[in-house]
């Protein structure tokens, strides 16, 4: 196979598109342990919606990005293949789900985050990227909805209910950072107005996750301790089960038909 | 009220008689529409035993979807590729889909959805019992909506007609779904088939395994052919002059096992029937007798499977009451939040 050389820039797209790529890869992973588990049917059925929507994201995103950093992995090969050591997936994207509070404040947090930036990234350079963004940002507004809904019925509720979420949210935030922090490759990005950067949106997210998070009485925790090491492939230990799994299928075939 | 609207034409009649004048009434007139082949709509009167009837049905229909997600469901993290991952995310999906508008048909026969479920965990209810079975390999999901959801629509079609409105409004958008659910089993198979010698035996013993449960206990017992059809005879005459059935179990699983076979042989897969072979003067495909003291011995929901079912079904529902509780708290104390989308 021989694909031409990848430019200094599309090598910092395809980085770009797989941090992406990964985090909807992993929290779909998530999702799809809820589905037959979930509260109620209602729920059966918008977690599996906001799975799928994640599912086509990073089919989208990790195509583009085996494309643009000049290796021509497939979607596959990037999902299945990979070892942990080399997923970019944020540590939030990967926190187990904990109660339903605990991935609601996941989904609030990863949802508005995903809605800004993909909004912001639909006007970068690369095409195909800021086109998928687009729709991307579209899709990830109805999880957002669903996520801002749940945390006030949460935390209005019942006094039971509105302890969980307060947990949850407590729980969550730390892992928010790292959502917004920067690369070599995105930095370089942004320094040439290519490819905004997360950091631009930071400020937004504050202030829109705030808002829900007061209207359901709730407070979100102080800056304090964050986590990181995601994006540098240094994950944490559930997170090779949740691989083992995601990959054992594909692995198990060598050289499979599907 | 249908009540009402005669009370205009008749004198009431007073007294005991008169209530049975009235019974009499309501169901000759209630007769009439099903002979006339009109629907039968929630306001309209029916007999008891037609809305027991019914309301059976329905629960067990709406029951087997949401039993039916589990099976597949536990693929759903190991889906070999991302585009096999969202075909089984979107059809798992559709089931859960097709449960709410056949619980929501259910109650307008005047049952709660939470009763049928309480039913379902106590019990007192059951799902089919075709997916009482697990699904071991991933060549079970194409098998299971290959089969089973290919029995469903042989079963369903004739739904869409059913005499009960809701209910045949609830199989005409279940149907089209189920449709397609088939020919995706049916592809995942065929590229199962085509691929290594591995994935060949995987799909083929996925398709040994789903086979007969498909054939028997998607249709139920045999209805047709004197003594051997026992009780199952009976209702299903009840069923098809009320018209809530249109065709018999043996003539619907006659029509699924005539549709398999050639969709079996392009697939390169056998089903597991040796007596399987075409009857000219029958027009028809053989097939061997169904075991069903295999069936018959095991109490309804009570094996292995069975059990783990309605153990993870009813935990789920457990461990969630904490969030109906605080969404039902929530409505009430904001009532203009009540029309916001709960999902
Ligand atoms: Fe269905
Ligand atoms: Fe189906």
């Amino acid at each position: 196979m021989t694909t031409e050389a990848a430019t200094a820039l599309e090598r910092d797209f395809a980085r770009c598109a797989l941090r992406l790529g990964d985090d909807a890869l992993v929290l779909a992973q998530r999702l799809c342990t809820w589905i037959t588990r979930a509260p109620t049917l209602e729920e059966d059925l918008a977690l599996s919606n906001i799975a799928l929507d994640l599912v086509g994201h990073a089919r989208a995103l990790l195509s583009l990005s085996g494309r643009l950093d000049g290796t021509g992995r497939t979607e596959d090969e990037l999902a299945q293949l990979r070892d942990g050591r080399e997923f970019r997936n944020t540590l939030l994207a990967e926190l187990p789900n904990g109660d339903f509070a605990v991935t609601i404040a996941r989904q609030l947090a990863f949802s508005h985050y995903a809605r800004l930036h993909y909004a912001d990234l639909a006007g970068c350079a690369e095409p195909e990227l800021a086109a998928l963004a687009g729709r991307a940002a579209r899709e990830v507004d109805y999880h957002r909805l669903h996520a801002d809904g749940w945390t006030v019925r949460l935390g209005l509720g019942t006094e039971e209910s509105r302890r969980r979420m307060q947990d949850g949210l407590d729980l969550v935030w730390p892992y928010t950072a790292e959502l917004f922090a920067a690369d070599e490759a995105v930095a370089r990005l942004d320094a040439a107005g290519a490819g905004p950067a997360p950091a631009r949106v930071l400020e937004r997210w504050r202030r829109a996750t705030a808002e829900t998070v007061s209207r359901a009485g709730l407070r979100l925790p102080e800056p304090g301790w964050s986590a990181d090491g995601g994006r540098e492939g240094l994950h944490s230990e559930e997170f090779g089960a949740l691989l083992a799994e995601m990959q054992s299928t594909y692995r198990q075939y060598p050289g499979g038909a599907w | 009220m249908t009540g009402a609207k005669q009370a205009t034409h008749d004198p009431p009649p007073g007294g005991t008689t008169g209530a049975e004048r009235d019974e009499a009434d309501l169901l000759t007139r209630f007769e009439a529409l099903l002979a006339a082949g009109e629907s039968v709509e929630p306001h309209d009167w029916v007999p008891d035993g037609y809305r027991r009837m019914l309301v059976r049905q329905i629960a067990q229909h709406a029951h087997s979807e949401i039993i039916g997600m589990q099976p597949e469901g536990a693929w759903l993290t190991r889906a070999p590729t991302l585009y096999r991952k969202a075909v089984l995310l979107a059809k798992v999906q559709d089931e859960a889909g097709h449960g709410l508008y056949l619980y929501s048909a259910a109650e307008t026969l005047g049952v709660d959805r939470a009763d049928l479920l309480d039913a379902l965990h106590r019990g007192r209810q059951h799902s089919s019992a075709a997916f009482d079975h697990p699904a071991l390999t991933w060549a079970d999901t194409g098998a299971i909506a290959w089969l089973t959801d290919g029995a469903a629509v042989v079963n369903q079609a004739p739904l869409c007609r059913t005499s009960y409105g809701p209910y045949a409004r609830a199989m005409r958008r279940v149907c089209q779904e189920e449709g397609f659910h088939v020919q995706q089993g049916y592809d995942q198979l065929l590229a199962l088939s085509r691929g290594t010698p591995e994935q060949k035996r995987m799909a083929q013993d996925a398709v040994d395994r789903w086979w007969l449960p498909a054939v028997a206990l998607m249709f139920g017992p045999p209805d047709t052919g004197g003594a051997a059809a026992g009780v199952g005879a009976a209702t299903s005459r009840q069923a098809m002059a009320w018209g809530v059935k249109r065709h018999t179990n043996d003539e619907l699983r006659q029509r699924f096992v005539d549709l398999c076979v050639p969709q079996a042989r392009e697939l390169g897969l056998t089903l597991p029937d040796p007596a399987i072979r075409w009857n000219p003067e029958r027009g028809h495909h053989d097939f061997g007798p169904v075991d069903w003291a295999c069936y018959r011995r095991a109490l309804p929901g009570d094996s292995h499977c069975a059990r783990r079912r309605i153990a993870h079904r009813a935990a789920a529902h457990r461990e969630g009451a904490w969030v109906r509780e605080a969404a039902e708290a929530y409505a009430r104390r904001s009532p203009e939040a009540a029309g916001e989308p709960a999902a």
